[in-house]
């Protein structure tokens, strides 16, 4: 896969190079790249003037980052402890035999990631998941398999509700 | 509107608004809080949108989207002015009959009223609802009634009022005294006197300070930090001005974490719209003093969330802990004296400036001075974001505003704290809610999760939870914390698989002590709280694990087996339906069987059965 690197110079071209700004430039590439990809690496190292051993790190230090290629849509279920409590743990394992992947993984489809992740902070709705940045709260296991059935066609869907 | 020059500029900008009686006209105040647009309250405002331009009112009656009313659990939140009527749960569809009716003639619509669950005496005001009625809200006063996008809203309710106050009445030495006389301490969780910290960071002579508002909430189960900003930006904006003035320092970072983006968008905004009227940036409102404000974004790591971790992170470099001393307040941000403090201690000051020390050392208890405010969540009937005086018990919180279990379920424990806290069961909650009594306990205030636990939820499994959280969220600069919480997390996980072993728990209680004694920062030295407390309140569900491999609540997978009681079965079907596993048989309207040797024990059948006729032992 190429890696299109006038998308990471358009980001870099309207950032201040201060090392201070790394992780906000790195999360900006991300956004852009879905993932950090080691050219994009790469090309920021060069422009900031931060050796690369240390973009890598900070890249491969927070959770935030992914250096592998993620899928089409991001499903993110929320194991905080409200929603752990509230049954969060079976919305993950149903996921996980639904998608047939494990936590962190993409479907051999590139269609869906699963991610577990600490607290999305609505706290009040949980257990909740989330798929390209739209909320499902007060969700079962159950209805797991409708939710996703929505992303399976088109993928229409994640591009009208992305919020 | 241009510049605000002076303070008498300011006053006749904040005249001119009050002119406008924005409170008292009729509007419609649709909660816009992440907790609410989850479900969907950014359709609703739409439709408001809509409907109220359909009756050509939307001159008349103004629609504002607000920050978080806290009451999420009841979320879509409405509130049409100037009467309080309270609406909660709205859909869109909703929408069209409110306008026709509330609003065009007065009349409540009765069904989306709340309804007490205590009483089932359905309530039509606001205020009079009892989640609300019990909570003294200072800090959360204006959450839900203004916009967080609109500077006027927050100077029509009286907003930059205590920075023309402090700016030009008070000496900076000043402003730290009544800081400090307040008796205002870190509401991050520490608890370390804020007053105090200022004054030994204005005393270190150096070319620069800085400060810093960490609003990397991490702790799961917290959003209160997250409802603060999304509610009303500007207080948290107007304290850091004043810190700032008061400490000497001429920049200042908020530390937020990108996760949330709603709160990132709002307080890069009110940035831009104080720097734009001149609240914010050079010579500010003409008195000389110039303050700048940045925010930079965490990328998820929960360990940015301690100071010196957090430090390293906004210099773009991993967040790795340093040793202490030298505190931030000697050395910082690059080497420069440097403030933190949490978004509520930094919402607290103007409050303090304006009322005063001594109204503010009113509330609280001894030690523990002023308001709060805890996220409520969890096994509790009323969830949402809470505001107390410090001091108020745990059965109050919990039993009073929270309302008890949800669906009348007996209680068990809350844990506070998050990680770095530990469990208080439900025979301790006659303790206040403050600063001392909560580290007695066993646990500690936190930065203001508070996360309630019925009889279903199992205390070893809750501890295995934060020790495979924290385990993850070590980084693995102390050995004691990376090994030593990957060791308690096996332990655990062993223990919860029925393959635990006399000696365990003592095991785990010696690890502990390890643990807290070779770790640097407060990641390592409370990790072990969630562990060690459990222990000691539920030492008799670890033994039942070990000595008797079996989990009283239910949950563990290992340890329990599920089956169906035939005279509460009706044969509906559900549960065959939803097994992922295929593992339920029976014929239509007779009794179904679970066949042990396919259940996984995701307990699906027990969520979905409406007759409770899943037994699990």
């Amino acid at each position: 896969m190429t890696v299109d690197l006038n998308k990471v110079d358009e980001i870099l071209s309207k950032k201040d190079l201060r090392h201070e700004s790394l992780i906000h430039t790195l999360l900006d590439v991300q956004d852009e790249l879905f993932y950090l990809p080691r050219e994009a690496l790469e090309r920021v190292s060069e422009r900031m003037k931060i050796p690369l051993v240390q973009v890598v790190q900070v890249a491969s230090f927070y959770k935030a980052f992914s250096l592998e290629p993620r899928g089409k849509h991001l499903v993110r279920v929320c194991l905080g402890t409200a929603c752990h409590v509230r049954g969060g743990e079976r919305i993950l394992d149903q996921l996980k035999r639904i998608l047939e992947v494990e936590s962190g993984g993409t479907t051999r489809d590139n269609l869906f990631s699963l991610e577990a992740v600490n607290c999305l902070g609505c706290c009040a709705s949980g257990p909740v998941m989330v798929i390209d940045g739209k909320y499902y709260g007060m969700m079962a296991a159950n209805k797991v398999e409708r939710v996703l059935k929505k992303f399976k066609g088109n993928g229409k869907e994640s591009i009208d509700d992305k919020s | 509107m241009i510049k605000v020059k002076t303070v008498a500029e300011l006053e006749e900008w904040r005249e001119k608004i009050l002119a406008e009686h924005r409170f008292t006209e009729p509007s419609v105040m649709v909660c816009g809080g992440t907790g609410c647009v989850a479900v969907a309250s950014d359709e609703v405002a739409d439709a408001f949108s809509k409907a109220l331009q359909e009756h050509n009112l939307q001159a008349k009656v103004e629609l504002r989207v607000t920050g978080c009313h806290g009451f999420c659990e009841q979320g879509p939140v409405v509130v049409i002015h100037p009467e309080r009527f309270f609406y909660v749960r709205v859909k869109p569809k909703d929408v069209k009959e409110i306008v026709e009716k509330t609003i065009m003639n007065g009349e409540i619509v009765e069904r989306l009223l709340y309804k007490d669950p205590t009483t089932g005496e359905k309530i039509k005001f606001e205020t009079d609802v009892p989640f609300y009625k019990k909570q003294k809200r200072i800090l959360l006063r204006d959450s839900g009634v203004i916009a967080p996008t609109n500077i006027e809203d927050y100077i029509a309710r009286g907003g930059y009022a205590a920075l023309p106050k402090a700016l030009f009445d008070m000496e900076s030495e000043e402003v730290i005294e009544e800081v400090k006389k307040s008796g205002l301490r870190g509401r991050g969780g520490a608890g370390f006197p804020t007053g105090f910290k200022w004054e030994l960071c204005r005393k270190n002579i150096g070319d620069i300070h800085y400060i810093v508002c960490n609003a990397d909430e991490g702790d799961p189960g917290a959003y209160q930090d997250r409802g603060l900003i999304e509610g009303n930006p500007h207080c948290l904006l107007e304290g850091m001005i004043i810190g700032a003035y008061a400490i000497g320092a001429q920049k200042g970072y908020i530390y937020i974490r990108h996760e949330y983006s709603l709160a990132v968008k709002l307080i890069k905004q009110a940035i831009a719209d104080a720097k734009e009227k001149g609240l914010l940036g050079i010579n500010i409102l003409g008195s000389g003093f110039s303050f700048e404000i940045e925010v930079q974004l965490g990328a998820g790591a929960f360990v940015c969330g301690e100071e010196t971790a957090l430090m390293a992170s906004i210099e773009g470099r991993i967040g790795e802990p340093r040793p202490r001393p030298p505190f931030p307040a000697q050395k910082g941000l690059w080497g420069k004296p440097t403030i933190i403090n949490n978004v509520k201690t930094w919402a607290c000051i103007p409050q303090i400036i304006n009322h005063g020390a001594d109204w503010f050392s009113e509330m609280g208890t001894e030690k523990s001075k002023g308001t709060t405010i805890f996220s409520m969540v969890g096994q509790v009937k009323n969830t949402g974001l809470v505001e107390v005086p410090m001091g108020i018990t745990l059965d109050e919180l919990i039993n009073g505003i929270g309302g008890g279990g949800t669906n009348g379920s007996k209680l068990k424990a809350v844990q506070t704290g998050g990680p770095s806290g530990g469990c208080i069961p439900e025979n301790l909650w006659h303790l206040p809610v403050d600063y001392d009594s909560l580290i007695e306990a066993g646990s500690m205030m936190g930065s203001g999760g508070m996360i309630v636990m019925g009889q279903g939820t199992c205390m070893v499994d809750i501890a295995r939870y934060f020790l495979s959280f924290t385990k993850f969220e070590s980084c693995g600069r102390c050995s004691a914390c990376r090994e030593g919480t990957k060791q308690m997390y096996m332990i655990l996980d062993y223990i919860t698989q029925g393959l635990g072993r006399e000696g365990d728990i003592e095991l785990l209680e010696e690890l502990g002590q390890a643990i807290k004694a070779g770790s640097l920062c407060g990641l390592g030295q409370t990790v072990p709280n969630p562990v060690l407390s459990t222990i000691r309140y539920f030492r008799d569900e670890y033994e039942a694990h070990i000595k008797e491999k079996r989990c009283p609540a239910g949950v563990c997978k290992d340890l329990i087996i599920f089956s169906i009681i035939d005279e509460k079965c009706t044969g509906c079907g559900v549960c065959l339906r939803a097994c992922p596993e295929m593992a339920i048989s029976g014929e239509k309207l007779q009794p179904h069987l679970i066949d042990e040797k396919k259940c996984v024990h995701c307990g699906i059948c027990r969520e979905v059965c409406k007759f409770d006729a899943i037994n699990v032992i």
